[in-house]
């Protein structure tokens, strides 16, 4: 949180190629990110979006170039160090620990010390269990904090695991599409979660709904074929016709309901 | 919860006294199978809840009753004198490796420390190339399967194919002798008591949630910037260490240890006990190693011919009817009164 006035980027994803036998996912993409501030991905089925996010996770390894973080090379790190360092990330489908209460799978990503000889212990230091309550009552799962997460319904699942990894206070949050499934209602509410992080994390969020991006009121990146199309707001995206081309389609009115 | 503590206090007692209500054989069973218990407690840490399943705990179990008995050959030979089974191969000197097992305190620890430290390198390789589930068990069957063959052909060294027996005392005790017995017997009950009360307090820690949070989901665990191996290691070699405990106090009961007790078959006989009881349920690994084995000594010995068809047919039933045992059965029989208790209303929609 003290970074935000510096201009040092939190986050690089420094010209980075991912190539699966020549099949470029990535193709020389650049894209940095200050602290604290809220990026939203779009782009068409292969564009390259979570395999963006997959790269800066470790969960795959550059074919050329870096992700630097924090000013420090992070490419060869085992993902849990990645992790460590500071960024986590909700996938697509909900990864939420099933058998687990939903207070436990808070606290599980609310734990700070997370080396196995330091586990042998049955306490919580106050610090974890004040950001458990926090977090349950900010995704509005209070209420059914001793439920078996596995009971929960599809859009709580999603908002138990956006509570997951923001519980654990990374500063950079990689929301894979955060609102899949959800109602009107629900993914407006998850528009003004993201937006009250803002600050306090960094986030790179990836949608195809194009209201829900829009409610997130935040610059918009376009990735086509690997590569960064286009930077801007969402109504200069809605204008630009290149964009319109490749992933809007050819009436840009109907966007909104493209993958809804 | 207080309850419950009664109730397995209570049980504790009732065990505590059967030298008073059980005749000797029978309490010899009850000793012998209390202390497989033991090595069931582990199947169930490392299968229930963690979701590793091996087919090869014999290994470990049998690197624990070794370990033991060798000390005893070499105590119960004549002085200067080779264990007998090295003299009819013959030999004329001890083999290195087993020189340090004259020593009564490195055999205890090695009870201890041998299970541990091969069951801890095994799942460090295995488990750092990130294989699991029956690709997993299926390098614990090798594994049991190569070293039953292994102490089988090394007969000069390992007693081959009849083990190590024929050890007459114990320290100083003889085995024979029915103090000796009886002391073993309570010796037997508080390495269970004991196991059970560590192996509890490791799932109740955070230990315990971190293990069964691997099983549930191990991606969004390491995603969380937890390093799923040490603790899937730590687990493991836990378990190795019980049933090294098992099998030694198995090879004290028996009076011998050998590949028949460790080879493939017997180790997944002792997966069918935990399953049978209830896997992911500590008193289930119990209750299941206790069940099978008296319902193996009572069908053995009636119907001589059925006993593995019973075990298939009970393996079979428990897989399809009652995956989660006896335990799962009994719970779910409590709870069908709760069903019919009206659930309050959904607080968000």
């Amino acid at each position: 949180m003290t970074a935000i006035a510096s201009a040092a980027p939190l986050l690089e994803v420094d010209h980075v190629t991912v190539s699966y036998d020549g099949f470029k996912a990535l193709n020389d993409l650049y894209f940095s990110m200050l602290p604290g501030s809220v990026h939203v991905l779009i782009g068409p089925n292969g564009a390259g979006k979570s395999t963006l996010l997959d790269t800066i996770i470790g969960r795959v390894r550059p074919t050329e170039g870096r992700i630097v973080f924090k000013g420090e090379d992070i490419s060869a790190l085992p993902e849990f160090r990645i992790v460590q360092r500071g960024i986590c990330r909700k996938f697509q489908t909900p990864g939420v620990l099933d058998e687990l209460s939903v207070e436990a799978n808070i606290l599980v990503a609310a734990t700070r010390d997370r080396r196995s000889w330091r586990s042998f212990t049955m306490t919580r230091s106050a610090a974890e269990r004040e950001r458990v309550e926090e977090v349950l009552t900010m995704i509005g799962l209070i209420a059914k904090r001793k439920l078996p997460a596995a009971q929960l319904a599809h859009g709580e699942r999603q908002w138990l695991e956006i509570g997951m990894v923001v519980a654990s206070d990374a500063d950079l949050l990689l929301l894979d599409e955060p609102a899949a499934g959800m109602t009107n209602r629900e993914a407006g509410a998850t528009a003004q979660l993201i937006r009250q992080l803002a600050g306090r994390h960094a986030l790179i969020v990836i949608d195809h709904d194009m209201d829900f991006v829009e409610q997130i009121a935040a610059p918009v990146s376009v990735l086509h074929m690997g590569s960064m199309l286009a930077q801007g707001t969402v109504e200069e995206m809605r204008r630009d016709p290149q964009v319109a081309a490749v992933y809007l389609g050819k009436a840009p009115k109907g966007a909104a309901d493209a993958h809804a | 919860m207080w309850n419950k503590r009664i109730a397995y206090g209570l049980a504790l007692i009732v065990l505590a006294a059967a030298p008073l209500y059980l005749a000797p054989y029978e309490l010899s069973l009850l000793g012998r199978f209390l202390a497989l218990a033991i090595l069931a407690l582990g199947i169930s840490l490392i299968w229930g809840t963690a979701g590793m399943l091996s087919l090869g705990q014999g290994v470990f179990f049998a690197l624990g009753g070794y370990a033991l008995a060798m000390h005893l050959k070499l105590a119960n030979a004549d002085a200067g004198a080779l264990p007998d089974f090295m003299q009819w191969s013959g030999l004329d000197k001890l083999p290195w490796w087993w020189e340090p097992f004259r020593s009564p305190v490195f055999a205890v620890a090695g009870v201890f420390i041998l299970p541990g430290i091969v069951a801890a390198l095994l799942a460090f390789l295995v488990f750092r190339r990130r294989v699991s589930g029956a690709y997993f068990a299926i390098i614990t069957q090798a594994l049991a399967l190569a070293a039953a063959t292994f102490v089988i052909s090394q007969q000069q060294f390992t007693g081959g194919f009849n083990g190590l027996t024929g050890f007459g005392s114990v320290f100083g005790f003889s085995l024979t002798d029915q103090h000796t017995q009886l002391a073993l017997y309570w010796i037997t009950l508080g390495a269970l008591a004991l196991a059970y009360l560590a192996t509890r307090l490791l799932l109740d820690s955070r230990f315990g949630t971190i293990l069964l949070a691997i099983r549930d989901g191990e991606n969004r665990v390491r995603f969380l910037g937890y390093n799923p191996l040490p603790f899937k290691v730590i687990a493991f070699a836990f378990a190795g260490v019980l049933a090294g405990l098992s099998g030694a106090l198995v090879t004290l009961d028996l009076g011998v240890i050998s590949p028949a007790m460790f080879g493939v078959v017997p180790s997944i006989e002792m997966v069918i006990w935990v399953a049978v009881g209830g896997r992911a349920s500590l008193i289930g690994a119990v209750l299941g190693t206790l069940l099978v084995n008296f319902g193996k000594d009572w069908i053995s010995s009636a119907f001589p011919d059925l006993w593995l068809y019973a075990m298939g047919a009970a393996f079979i039933l428990v897989v399809t009817l009652a995956p989660t045992g006896i335990v799962g059965l009994a719970q779910r029989w409590r709870s069908i009164p709760m069903l019919r208790r009206p659930t309050p209303p959904a607080l968000v929609e």
